[in-house]
Formats: C-alpha cells, structure tokens, sequence
C-alpha cells in the first residue's frame, strides 16, 4: 500500500493528459470531471490513492475530489469488471420492458445489479435516462449504445461481447488493484 | 411532409465530415453573418425570426443574447447545454451525432452576435460518441477557419472547448451546468444574478441548448422572415420531437410547431402500441401527463401550457391502458429522487418521500391516508427549492391525481392495481 502510494498509480501518459487537459480552460480546475475521466481510463476505477494525486495536481484537497467522485455516477469507486453494462432503467425503457432487460441480464450472469461477475469480465448497473429513448429498451456498454435490445434474447449480447464480436462495444482491459501492482 | 429546417440535412451520407457539410451549403450561413451583419443586427435578425429556446423554457434566444452587456470589461462565454438528461430526450444526441458541424456553425453566429471569444460545449459524459465526433468536428473546423483566429479573414475569433460532464441530470440545470464547468458538484444557484450578467466564472454567459443553435445557419441561410413564417403566431418554426414509450415507431420526427399531438402519435409513430391510448406526457418526465382528450392539443409552447402541461424538451411520451399510472408515477419519481442533488431539503427529503410512499402502495401496503400525504408532501416540495427539478417531481404525481384519481384509491383501499388481472407491459 504505501510503496504503491508512494510510487504513485498515475501513469506519465496519464499526468501529460491531465495537464494538457488544465491548460485548456481559462481556469484549471474546470479541467477536473474530465480529468478524473482519464484516470478512468487508465486504472477502469478511480480509487482514492489516484483521487489524491488528482488533488495534488489541481492543488485541491482530496476531500474536495472525494465530494465530486461521489456526486457524479460515473466514476466508479469500487473495481468493475472489462464490460460494464448500464441498463437504463427511466420512463420510456421502463415502458419498454428494461425491467425484463435487467432482470435477464443479471440471472444469465448469475449477480444481483451493482455487482460484478467473478472472472472479472462483466458489471451490471443500472441508468437514469441515457438519451436512447427512441430505441428503447436500449443500455450501455462501456459507455457505448447497443438499442432496441430484446429483453428475451440478452444472452446473445454476453455471447457477442465475449466473442469480441467488432461490432460490439470494446473490452476496458482490467485494471488492478493498487496491492497488485507493488512492486512493479 | 412538414419542412425540415433543423434535421433536413440528417440523412445524407458523411454529412458528420466538414467537406460533405460545406458541400451542402455548410457554413454559408456563418459566412453571411460576418459579411452581412453587424453583431447588433444580427441579434435583431435572431429575435425577428421568433427563434425561441429549444432546451425547455422557450425563452426567445435573441432576447436572451440582448441581455448581454456590451463592454464588461471582462470575457464573455458561450455555454452549449448538450447535457441532454431528460427522461424521453434524445433529440440533442442525434443532432450531435450526424450534424456536428451545424451545431459548430450555430455556435460561431451565436458568438459573433455576442461578441464571444470562448464557448464550451457541455455534453453529458454518457455520450462519449457525441464527444468523439464533436472533438473531431472542432479540429475539421479549425483547420478550414471556420474556427479559431481571425475566422474566415476577419478579426472575430473563437476557440471551442467540448467538455465532457460525468453522470448527473442536474447539470442540465443551466446554473448547475455553469458550477460543474467550474469544476464543482452540479449545484444549482439562486437566480439573480442572472448568466447574462454573472454566469461562468462569474463573467456574462449565454447557455443556449444544442437544438437551438442547430436552428442558425439554417435561418441565416433563408432568411428569418421564411423561418417566422413556419410554425404558430407565437411559436415560430418546427422542433425536433422525441416520441417513446407505447407507439409502433418511436423516433425524433421535426415538426412544424402548431402539428397535433394526434399529428406525431398516428401519422410519424403509427399509432400506439399494446393497446389503448390512456396517458401522453408531452415535453419530458417533468412535465404534467395528459390523456387522450388532448389528443387534438397542438404541441407548441401556448397549446400545451393551456392544455395544463408544459412543452418542455419535446419529449413526447406514449403510455397504454394495460400501464399502471401509480407504477409509472413510482418510475418517473425514482428518477428524481435519483438525480436530486441534495442541495433544498424539499427536494432532496420530498422526492424520498414521495418514492417511499408510493413504493408502498405498489407493494400492497398502501393506507388510505397516503393519498393526503403525497399531496402534502407535493405542496411541501412545490416553490421551496432553487431550481425546478423538486417541482418536477411533483408534475406526475399531481397531474395523476387529477386525471387517474381511482388508481391510488383502488391501491389505497385494496392493496392492488386497479388494472389487477390485466397483462401489462411493464412488470414491476
């Protein structure tokens, strides 16, 4: 833990992003949502030893970071696995059965909403309205569409994305944890 | 065939890259602009095209740029609001997708008329496609000086930021919007000051919605008197509605402003789906729903409003006779619940209180005297928070009550729904 903390999980790729990100904005702290994006990126999650040294580089608190990671959904505070599948859970899926696209989902992979499956490979989520509500029931995977799902047939997506198939969204390669990569 | 103005270039393949956009007339509008006008005159073009915001207010955009001050002595800034969140909504995300350069087009106008050098693009972090092509865009349209410095030989330049938001309804608030670009929680705040005067950083800020600055080059191009001439008295020209839920063809279909809600749901949506018609919601989940009575009710800002809603987002939302209204009010609170931000105790307790209750009720433990209290706790919630989305919370419910009283009495005296026995489409 501390040799991680010291060592830092911050890539120099990532840190070179992070300050192009600053000088964009008139003010650098607005550079802040997206920076913590590419810390996203980076590690899949964004835990609070890389939360501190987002601090460190906007000269925040990391008490200021923490209250931000917490407000905004999308950043995820605990480990989640290579796909991450929101299913939109909002007025015009609901009316479209993503009652049933959750429900399914979870059973074919065998965990409750919020958790992830054991080999690491996928999370199920649910969303507040994603935009897609012409193509409802419609979810995301890793942040990208896949609409007019059928909820009787989500057992093909997990096929799919397993398969790597390139018309669908791309693995998030696994992140790992700060104990693993002590060291490094 | 209604006329297209915003989405009449949508289907025309690589109309996204700049070479086929310019081809098709792309960036004349903008050209004219700065040969044309002077920023003063063109802010009295914009407001005699009767062009009226398009993000829920319908507040008219060349009035709000008017309000600018001059000479502030400090930067002006342009906020685009793609934060596109509400539920029924995805007409921003379209127009992103496949038209980013009339966005960036109706960006430069905006900015030319107010005399603004920075403008940001706030899109909501869920549309990472919507920011990939928009970044792409951007760096297209520097390169051709449709950006950037000195654009197109004149000393106007502007410099656009897309920024990526991260999961929360609120920012499309647009005080919140502004406090989240400064890198803060999406709190809302009291108004006044107003944005034109204290808005981003606390220098003059216009926030306009994608939709509406999609509209300029368009108007630009053929005039504003041909714009004007679309649409009702007081709501000129078409938008871009958002049809969901029970209908056989969802989909964003422009329309004149003046076309009926009967219009969109049977002529562009092919009617509804499952069933009968029982509710409309017609402007997003904020809005109050309708029924079938108001089929006929055209869906422009006065008609709506008159007819007892709001046209808000143009979410136009299609429920069935076999859908529960208690469990779609119970749907549609979740989401407010979920999206407040915690900052007015009405908002933040209210919509937990409204969600538990009604919770309750679906589960088969409702009491008679929950009926009073969800009124209550609605009148408690209405007028008592900074911004409008605890009022929002409320616009189901109350509107429910009006038009569906004997579902919560039926799930009040007898633990069940009313549609009990009936096959529904949404199982809860």
């Amino acid at each position: 833990m501390s040799d991680a903390t010291a060592k830092g999980l911050l890539t120099e790729e990532t840190k070179t992003r992070i300050r192009e990100l600053m000088a964009k904005y008139p003010k650098a702290r607005s550079a802040i949502l997206p920076a913590l994006h590419v810390v996203q990126e980076q590690l899949g999650w964004v835990p609070e030893e890389a939360q501190d040294e987002v601090a460190q580089m906007f000269e925040m608190t990391p008490a200021e970071v923490r209250s931000l990671v917490t407000f905004y959904y999308m950043y995820h505070r605990k480990p989640v696995g290579k796909y991450v599948l929101k299913v939109c859970r909002s007025i015009s899926c609901w009316l479209r059965r993503s009652e049933d696209v959750e429900h399914n989902l979870c059973e074919h992979l065998g965990i409750e909403c919020g958790e992830t499956t054991e080999d690491g490979m996928f999370t199920v989520v649910h969303g507040e309205c994603i935009a897609a509500c012409v193509n409802a029931p419609a979810i995301q995977v890793n942040d990208r569409f896949l609409l007019d799902v059928d909820p009787d047939n989500v057992s093909e997506i997990i096929d799919r994305l397993k398969a790597g198939d390139p018309r669908y969204p791309a693995a998030v390669e696994s992140w790992k944890r700060p104990e693993e990569s002590k060291g490094e | 065939m209604s006329t297209l103005v915003i989405t009449e270039l949508m289907d025309i393949e690589g109309i996204d890259g700049i070479d086929t956009y310019v081809k098709n007339k792309g960036y004349e509008g903008l050209k004219k602009a700065l040969k044309e006008y002077t920023p003063d005159e063109l802010i009295e073009y914009v407001k005699a095209s009767g062009l009226r915001g398009r993000g829920g207010a319908g507040f008219p955009t060349g009035l709000k740029w008017s309000f600018v001050p001059k000479n502030p002595g400090k930067p002006k800034y342009l906020c685009v609001n793609c934060d596109e969140s509400e539920p029924g909504t995805c007409k921003d995300r379209d127009m992103v997708t496949y038209l980013p350069h009339q966005l960036l087009e109706g960006i430069a106008i905006c900015c030319y008329a107010v005399g603004i050098n920075q403008a940001f693009i706030y899109i909501r972090g869920e549309m990472l496609e919507g920011y990939e092509i928009l970044e792409k865009a951007v760096e297209e349209a520097v390169q051709r000086n449709f950006l950037g410095d000195n654009i197109l030989g004149t000393d106007f330049s502007l410099d656009v930021v897309v920024h990526r938001g991260a999961g929360a309804y609120i920012c499309g608030e647009e005080s919140a919007l502004l406090s989240s670009l400064e890198g803060e929680r999406g709190f809302p705040r009291l108004k006044p000051p107003f944005p034109a005067v204290e808005g981003l950083y606390a220098c003059p800020t216009v926030i306009n919605n994608v939709e509406t600055l999609s509209t300029l080059p368009a108007i630009m191009r053929k005039g504003a008197e041909w714009y004007s001439s679309l649409g009702t008295e007081r709501s000129k020209g078409t938008r871009v509605l958002c049809l969901s839920g029970h209908v056989n063809k969802p989909g964003n279909y422009e329309l004149e402003l003046g076309a009926s809600m009967r219009h969109l749901i049977e002529e562009c949506g092919g009617g509804v789906m499952g069933g009968e018609l029982k509710a409309i919601i017609p402007g997003g989940a904020s809005a109050p729903m309708l029924t079938k009575e108001h089929l006929d009710v055209a869906l422009d800002f006065e008609a709506i409003a008159a007819a007892g809603s709001m046209a808000g987002s143009g979410a136009v939302i299609v429920i069935n006779d076999k859908t529960c209204i208690v469990k779609t009010c119970l749907n549609l609170d979740q989401f407010f619940e979920e999206e407040s931000c915690g900052k007015c105790t009405p908002c933040r307790e209210g919509t937990k209180w409204l969600v538990d209750i009604l919770t309750r009720m679906v589960n088969g433990h409702g009491r008679p005297e929950d009926i009073d209290l969800l009124k209550s706790v609605c009148n408690n919630i209405l007028g008592n928070t900074f911004c409008p989305l605890g009022d929002s919370a409320t616009s189901c419910i109350m509107s429910a009550f009006k038009y569906f009283p004997e579902e919560f009495e039926h799930y009040a005296h007898h633990g069940c729904s009313i549609l009990e026995g009936k096959k529904e489409m949404a199982k809860s």
